[in-house]
């Protein structure tokens, strides 16, 4: 193996592979570093995968991607403790040619994108742990590996390595996260026949369902539970603050299978077999926790920039279009025979201002604090909407208009006529 | 309203795990007197990798960890440290679907 690249990306998840396929394709010399046995074995996802930017990096990934079902349905729940109140979007029109989103299982999917980055012409050596970066003053020249004579030189590393960024918190790159910046989610994978997901679900053969739960089954805490199908199994997780854990000492896999066993949720589980539990930190920080992606000789991309769109669950999606992005920047650099110092390597976040990464981020840059600080919207609210459906669409007697009475005074005292108005303004500024 | 704590080993038994025996990835230096911010990880480890010793001392048995980082990052807010690496290169975690 040469000691010398262009190009080092450390991590094979999706911000590392799509950076060393698109160094790869324009003829830089990359190595792609993975301390896993294979690329995937360390990585968690929900997963939902968004076509459009991975048909930007491999336009015919469906071709041979292991793509599990196209989402044809959305429902979004609000859980009180026995019930739920839901929107559902459903449409043939899902069924199209080139559909929009697919679940994933990341294992497979990592597996198969960092052989394209191979195909494309990158180095990858799995079963090798990046411990620091090598220095000469302040600019970042290679890498240090845990391998015997691990020492590997480059022009510039692009650090992909994940949320918890460890490579650049040793070299004093980025600081360490913060437990309100933080998700903690675990998830299983529960196996079913394809026909009962198929059935129980009703949909047909290579259609999926998106279930995105919130409420009372995180226990006063601020996060979601998932269901995705997958061809023949589900995944069920649920996520919270790291800060709202810490401060309520709840045991993730308690409420884990809390959450299995609420009543909406239990029958869709019901007769699997569980063959995997899996805990990932998710950043959810938002702009605000975004630090410095650049530098003397280095790049940071996807969650260990903590590129994350939380309400829009858009993580593996931003790392790869910041991984794209920051490839690009060294292949122009390269191209112009510019040096890949700080000044120059600054256009990477000019490009991520200028693209929908950075422009939803600061869309949205208020919202983590405002859910954070009000936690009614997962505590008082989903009681409130279950109570007030349970009120109208039960027949007991009670004429129409006592009911709606009784639901507007329910409201008025679960949140006072200001408490109201005011979270219905903190939220409209928040994502506005 | 909290259901009895199920067994966290049973979960973890469905997972593959290539143990770097005799080498810990994580560690404690200084003994860490466990303090209540520091008791939490007993709860909040989603693989229960931590007890408190009846010394008080904190102690982790990291066969079934996650790398997830959670235990360093409270830690490190609560002031102390946690000494956190990843596994070397193919041990620790494998996940099969992940």
């Amino acid at each position: 193996m040469p000691e010398r690249f262009d190009a080092i990306v450390v991590g094979a998840g999706p911000a590392g592979n799509a950076a060393a396929l698109t160094l790869a394709e324009a003829g830089v010399s990359v190595l792609l570093l993975e301390r896993g046995e294979y690329p995937g074995s360390k990585n968690v996802q929900g997963a939902i995968m968004y076509a459009d930017q991975l048909q930007a990096l491999i336009p015919d990934f469906r071709d041979d991607a292991p793509l599990e079902r196209h989402i044809v349905e959305q429902r979004i729940w609000m859980l009180d403790d026995s019930a739920h109140v839901g929107t559902h979007y459903r449409s043939d029109g899902f069924n199209e040619e080139l559909p929009n989103r697919y679940t994933i299982i990341r294992a497979q999917f990592d597996k198969w994108f960092a052989k394209k980055v191979q195909a494309a012409g990158a180095l990858l050596i799995c079963e090798t742990t990046v411990t620091e970066l090598l220095k000469d003053g302040d600019r970042v020249v290679g890498v240090r590996t845990d391998r015997a004579g691990g020492d590997i030189h480059a022009d510039v590393v692009i650090l992909a390595d994940g949320v918890n960024a460890l490579v650049a918190q040793r070299s004093g790159l980025r600081d360490e996260l913060k437990p309100d910046n933080v998700a903690l989610a675990v998830k299983e994978m529960h196996f079913l026949p394809e026909e009962v997901i198929q059935q129980r679900f009703n949909i047909g053969e290579n259609e999926g369902v998106v279930i995105e739960a919130a409420g009372t089954i995180t226990d006063g805490m601020l996060g979601t539970g998932f269901i995705y199908t997958n061809r023949e199994s589900l995944s069920v997780g649920i996520g919270c603050l790291v800060s709202d854990f810490a401060a309520s000492k709840t045991r993730p896999y308690d409420l884990l299978e809390r959450f299995k066993q609420h009543p909406s949720i239990r029958p869709l589980l019901a007769g699997s077999e569980v063959k995997e539990y899996a805990a990932h930190l998710i950043p959810e920080g938002g702009y605000r926790a975004v630090p410095k992606v650049f530098g003397d000789g280095w790049l940071m991309a996807g969650d260990a920039g903590q590129f994350v769109n939380s309400l829009h669950r858009e993580g593996s999606n931003m790392a790869m279009t910041t991984g794209r992005i920051a490839a690009e920047t060294v292949i122009d650099l390269k191209r112009e025979g510019k040096p890949m110092n700080g000044r120059n390597l600054s256009l990477y976040r000019k490009r991520l201002e200028d693209s929908y990464v950075m422009k939803d981020l600061r869309k949205y840059r208020d919202l983590p604090q405002v859910l954070h600080r009000n936690k009614q919207f997962v505590t008082t609210y989903p009681k409130l909407l279950a109570g007030a459906a349970d009120t109208w669409f039960r027949v007991d007697g009670v004429d129409k208009r006592s009911k709606e009475r009784q639901i507007v005074r329910s409201f008025l005292k679960g949140r006072s006529l200001r408490g109201l108005v005011g979270d219905a303004l903190r939220l409209a500024r928040a994502v506005r | 309203m909290m259901i009895n704590s199920v067994k966290v080993e049973e979960k973890l038994f469905q997972n593959r795990y290539v143990v770097d025996e005799g080498r810990p990835h994580i560690s404690i230096s200084e003994p860490l007197k466990a303090s209540p911010a520091l008791r939490t990880l007993v709860d909040i480890c989603p693989a229960g990798c931590w007890s408190v010793q009846p010394d008080g001392q904190l102690s982790g048995t990291l066969d079934g960890c996650f790398e997830c980082g959670t235990c360093r990052i409270v830690a490190k807010a609560v002031g102390q440290e946690i000494q956190w690496a990843y596994p070397r290169g193919g041990y620790g975690i494998l996940y099969k679907f992940g």
